[in-house]
């Protein structure tokens, strides 16, 4: 079985040909780098995407800091993802690469601050 | 009065750029003029990932793409005004601006650079017909809303327009609990990126349509719903096409337009199809000692490449304020046959480097050739798989093609099928 | 509450008249059903001042037109709004069309509009450069003028707010009842009692005039769609270019504004709905087919906004004026359409002369002040009253909206002036701020922070212009 796919691991948006035998990826051909590779591999195995939001911060200059994902959760966690991190406030001043929430969901994948907020 | 070697005026990415490259070259007082509290520009709302892959080599979300050029400024001496306006360049280069804190402040500069960067169309330039209630704004204020105000705009979404901001919009308000019902899209392709379309539209069920346009909003005070139709080949409404959806707000994502207003009044002769002004390779614009870049220029799909020409304007700064501008013969660039523009507008055949030349396609393109010529003769000639006007393209002109050409040459890039 | 006087509807009409009228010891109330003033016909209209050369002679309109003109100068200084006296062209496509030209003047002439003349191709051409190769002809009106319709309206009402009237926003009349006293008056802000009423609730002047039984007012909606152009466009025409009338109007017409836009428009249809003003693709199509043929230059690619304004036109063709024959202090100023802003001061004139007589004389005020301060306008300051204004307060250095150069300090002065602004598009109607190319996509949020922080109010209580018009809903977290 063939599965065609477009790569988002960057801009350039490679279109991806999978060959599928068993459920298994016997072949990958349309990438034009090693990422590529592991993205088409992983989209038909366990597909993941980064996942970015922001978070409600107390006592900051802004109602709510940015945040990401250290690494890419599974697609059909984000939404369980975005309950957990919408539970939670931090407290500025924040800064950029704090983590705000370790281990969401025991993914094995930090969220993190993106901006910082000096707090008022 | 304050004296400045260089004002640069607006603290985004590209304005960060310029004036930092201009430090590194030597170029002793440097001021940043930024509307906005914070440096950083339209970045500080893009908290999406997918920045800086070239520049950078990792993947980074706008804020933090801006926040390690703020770390770089605030580690110079160049000084930074915030929550200033710039209200008007004259003629002799005296930049005046306000805030709330100084007040009326004029800044004497040696060399300009106007790096404001772009706005959004809105509703207006469009005339959908209809009722003017609240909850129909352009994607940009929306993402201010959600993602520097923490505020919903709406709950249930159309979105017109398929460029990035829409379709990353309309991933944004999804994961915050909003319902996208549709991307309706004019032309008969995508204005976005490919990788957008698959992870903010695919991965959530969110359909795009593309040859279809909002013809109608309905509703008196909040929008109730919007009136859809298919188009033609010509773009106009197919009768008979038409379907209501229903939806409390409409964002629009509908094009960028470059913020020239300053530069216009200082009398900066701007290209008719990019609405940025006419430069040369180091960005000067035909004022002297002006320079541009960033989306004020051209409007960009890749913060990267921002970066990559504001870096050339500081050093074309830099290189005017020390005296050692460049003298030369400049010959005239040109897109023809699907190449929509090109940046710059002028070349030096008397330089010595190497030197891009950055351009759009008017439509979409499946293994078509890029052909770069000058005076009958084909300079470069390449295959590309997919050429689209979303994304930009460019080609490399190097000494050994200028050093043939004379005051005469005119070097055309077109698209060969 | 009690009173001596509730005018219903704060248009231009209603503002002027309550304005009029706040220069005596009168209790009065000037009830608006929308959450600000100028919110109907006002907001939506050509802006011009007409010389007076449509009506017909011995008509209301013809009269109040014409003397309207003259008080509007008066009026215009004493509440310090800009008018500009631009002159009007009425352009001639066919030869056949300079009789009509002719007949334009000569009525003008019988109703005393001054300066009156036809020009021919050549000379046309020398006025307005820009105008359209089929014109042959025009009549010049020299007396014709600009001026911003919903900035006259606000300043009247500030200036009567000031001189101690009442503007009650979101109060809208659902009955009345005659007593002896007066009337009593159902509204959705409870009941307001009033010896006097004056209805001039423009496309719901009939349904107002019906409450206390006064069957004789019949207005259609008519429906018309406009566009504004961008400033730099504003230079095409320096006059006001018109088309020979039709039935259903003057037809498309070709202005500067005084804010030094260019507006094109309107269209007209008759419609059921006073509160419809959504516009249509049919009418925007047909003024801009209509309004090339006058100046071709002009391009949609310029184009900031549409919008569409409804006029209630009377069955009867000429302003409806004077005590009902129902109830004699209910009075009418009803049927207002073209050329109703210019006629609004005589309006008011007029209803002040009937007061006069329906309560046998009206005592002055001795500290009435007519005269309404010019707000701070940023933007027509030059370098050094700019500084020297934001050294008194520092609100004026920060830019809220860059496109029109409008700083917080005006905004916060339009929020907190009489009858001040409580939305987004009176803010705008104020100030200016959003009002340029950029539509308020940059300036928006900001102006919605600012009123919530002025108000005392979170950030999503503010509307675009009252009712159900939310901004944002909930925090996203």
């Amino acid at each position: 079985m063939k599965k065609s796919l477009i790569c988002v691991s960057c801009p350039l948006g490679c279109p991806i040909e999978v060959e599928i035998e068993n459920g298994e990826v016997v072949a990958v051909t349309g990438n034009t780098c090693k990422r590529g590779d592991a993205y088409a591999r992983a989209e038909i195995t366990n597909p993941v995407r980064s996942l970015t939001t922001s978070v409600k911060v107390e006592n900051g200059m802004y109602a709510v800091v940015p945040v990401k994902s250290s690494g890419p959760v599974p697609k059909d966690k984000m939404f369980d993802c975005m309950k957990k991190i919408n539970a939670v406030t931090v407290k500025a001043p924040v800064k950029i690469g704090d983590v705000v929430i370790e281990n969401i969901l025991d993914l094995g994948v930090d969220i993190i601050a993106t901006n910082c907020d000096p707090g008022i | 009065m304050l004296n400045y070697d260089l004002v640069v005026v607006g603290g985004g990415p590209a304005g960060m750029a310029a004036a930092l490259k201009a430090k590194e070259e030597g170029v002793e007082k440097i001021v940043i003029l930024e509307r906005a509290q914070t440096l950083g520009g339209i970045l500080e709302q893009c908290i999406h990932t997918g920045f800086g892959l070239h520049y950078f080599g990792e993947e980074l979300s706008g804020p933090e793409y801006a926040g390690r050029f703020i770390e770089l400024v605030e580690k110079t001496d160049i000084d930074v005004f915030t929550d200033t306006m710039v209200l008007n360049i004259s003629d002799s280069k005296v930049v005046t601006a306000v805030n709330n804190n100084e007040g009326l402040m004029q800044f004497q500069a040696i060399a300009v650079v106007l790096a404001m960067g772009c706005r959004e169309r809105p509703r207006g330039a469009l005339s959908i017909a209809g009722s003017r209630p609240s909850g129909i704004m352009t994607a940009g204020t929306a993402q201010k809303y959600v993602n520097i105000d923490g505020y919903m705009p709406g709950k249930k979404v159309v979105i017109l327009g398929s460029g990035d901001i829409g379709l990353i919009m309309a991933r944004r308000m999804t994961l915050e609990g909003a319902e996208v019902k549709v991307v309706c899209e004019l032309m008969p392709y995508s204005g976005g990126l490919t990788r957008n379309i698959v992870q903010c539209l695919d991965d959530f069920g969110i359909p795009l349509r593309l040859s279809c346009t909002v013809i109608k909003t309905h509703g008196k005070e909040r929008l109730e719903g919007v009136t859809i139709a298919k188009v033609d080949e010509r773009l106009q409404p197919i009768p008979g096409t038409e379907e209501y959806i229903e939806c409390d707000t409409l964002l629009l994502s509908v094009g960028l337009i470059p913020e020239n207003e300053l530069s216009k009044d200082v009398g900066v002769e701007l290209d008719r199809v990019t609405s940025g002004p006419v430069v040369d390779e180091y960005r000067e614009t035909l004022k002297p000692g002006i320079f541009a870049c960033g989306n004020v220029l051209q409007v960009h799909d890749l913060v990267d490449y921002v970066t990559e020409e504001s870096q050339i304007a500081g050093k074309g700064a830099a290189d005017y304020i020390f005296g050692k501008k460049k003298g030369g013969t400049f010959i005239n660039t040109k897109g023809i046959d699907g190449v929509r523009y090109i940046v710059p507008q002028r070349v030096n055949i008397e330089g010595t480097e190497k030197l891009k030349l950055y351009f759009r396609v008017g439509q979409v393109y499946t293994g078509a050739k890029v052909v770069v010529e000058c005076d009958g003769e084909i300079l470069s000639s390449r295959k590309k798989v997919k050429l689209a006007p979303g994304e930009m393209e460019n080609v490399v002109i190097t000494p050994e093609m200028l050093a043939k050409m004379n005051e005469n040459s005119e070097i055309t890039v077109r698209i060969e099928q | 509450m009690t009173y001596d006087v509730a005018v219903i509807g704060a248009g231009v009409v209603g503002s002027l008249i309550t304005r009029e009228l706040s220069k005596y010891n009168l209790k009065i109330a000037l009830l608006e059903k929308c959450n600000d003033c100028a919110m109907g016909a006002t907001k939506a209209n050509s802006a011009i001042v007409h010389a007076g050369f449509d009506a017909v002679p011995g008509t209301l309109k013809a009269r109040l037109n014409v003397r309207g003109v003259e008080l509007m100068k008066r009026f215009c200084k004493e509440l310090n709004v800009p008018l500009k006296n631009n002159g009007a062209l009425v352009v001639a496509f066919f030869e056949d069309e300079i009789h009509h030209l002719e007949k334009l003047m000569a009525r003008g002439e019988k109703n005393g509009v001054p300066g009156l003349h036809i020009v021919g191709r050549e000379e046309l051409v020398a006025l307005e450069p820009n105008i359209g190769e089929r014109a042959v002809a025009a009549l010049v009106a020299p007396s014709s003028s600009i001026v911003c319709p919903y900035e006259l309206t606000i300043a009247g009402v500030e200036n009567a707010v000031t001189n101690g009237a009442e503007f009650i926003r979101n109060c809208e009349v659902e009955n009345i009842q005659s007593t002896d006293e007066g009337f009593v008056l159902g509204t959705t802000q409870g009941e307001i009692k009033s010896k006097y009423v004056i209805n001039a609730a423009g496309v719901y002047s009939g349904k107002i005039a019906q409450m206390i039984g006064d069957n004789s007012i019949e207005i259609i909606v008519r429906h018309g769609d406009y566009y504004l152009l961008d400033k730099s466009q504003g230079t095409l025409v320096s006059r006001t270019i018109f088309q020979c009338p039709t039935i259903m109007g003057k037809g498309v017409l070709v202005s500067p504004t005084v804010d030094g836009n260019l507006i094109v428009g309107p269209s007209a249809t008759d419609i059921d709905d006073g509160g419809d003003v959504a516009t249509t693709s049919e009418g925007l199509n047909g003024i801009y087919t209509s309004a090339t043929k006058s100046v071709p230059a002009v391009s949609l690619r310029n184009a900031i906004t549409s919008f569409s304004g409804n006029r209630a036109h009377p069955t009867t063709d000429d302003f409806i004026i004077g005590s009902s024959s129902v109830n004699k202090n209910f009075i009418n100023a009803a049927g207002i359409e073209s050329p109703g802003l210019s006629s609004a001061p005589a309006i008011a004139e007029m209803v002040e002369g009937i007061m006069k007589e329906l309560t046998g004389g009206m005592e002055k005020k001795v500290d009435y002040n007519p005269i309404r301060p010019e707000p701070v306008r940023f933007r027509h300051m030059s370098t050094e009253e700019r500084a020297e204004l934001i050294k008194k307060n520092k609100a004026y250095g920060r830019i809220i909206c860059r496109c029109e150069t409008i700083t917080e300090g005006e905004i916060i002065d339009a929020i907190h002036a009489p009858a001040g602004a409580r939305d987004v598009d009176g803010v705008k109607r104020r100030t200016r701020a959003g009002m340029g190319r950029c539509q308020g996509g940059f300036c928006g949020s900001k102006v919605v922070e600012i009123l919530a922080r002025e108000l005392g109010v979170p950030m999503n209580e503010i509307t675009k212009f009252g009712g159900q018009s939310k901004i944002m809903y909930d925090r996203t977290k």
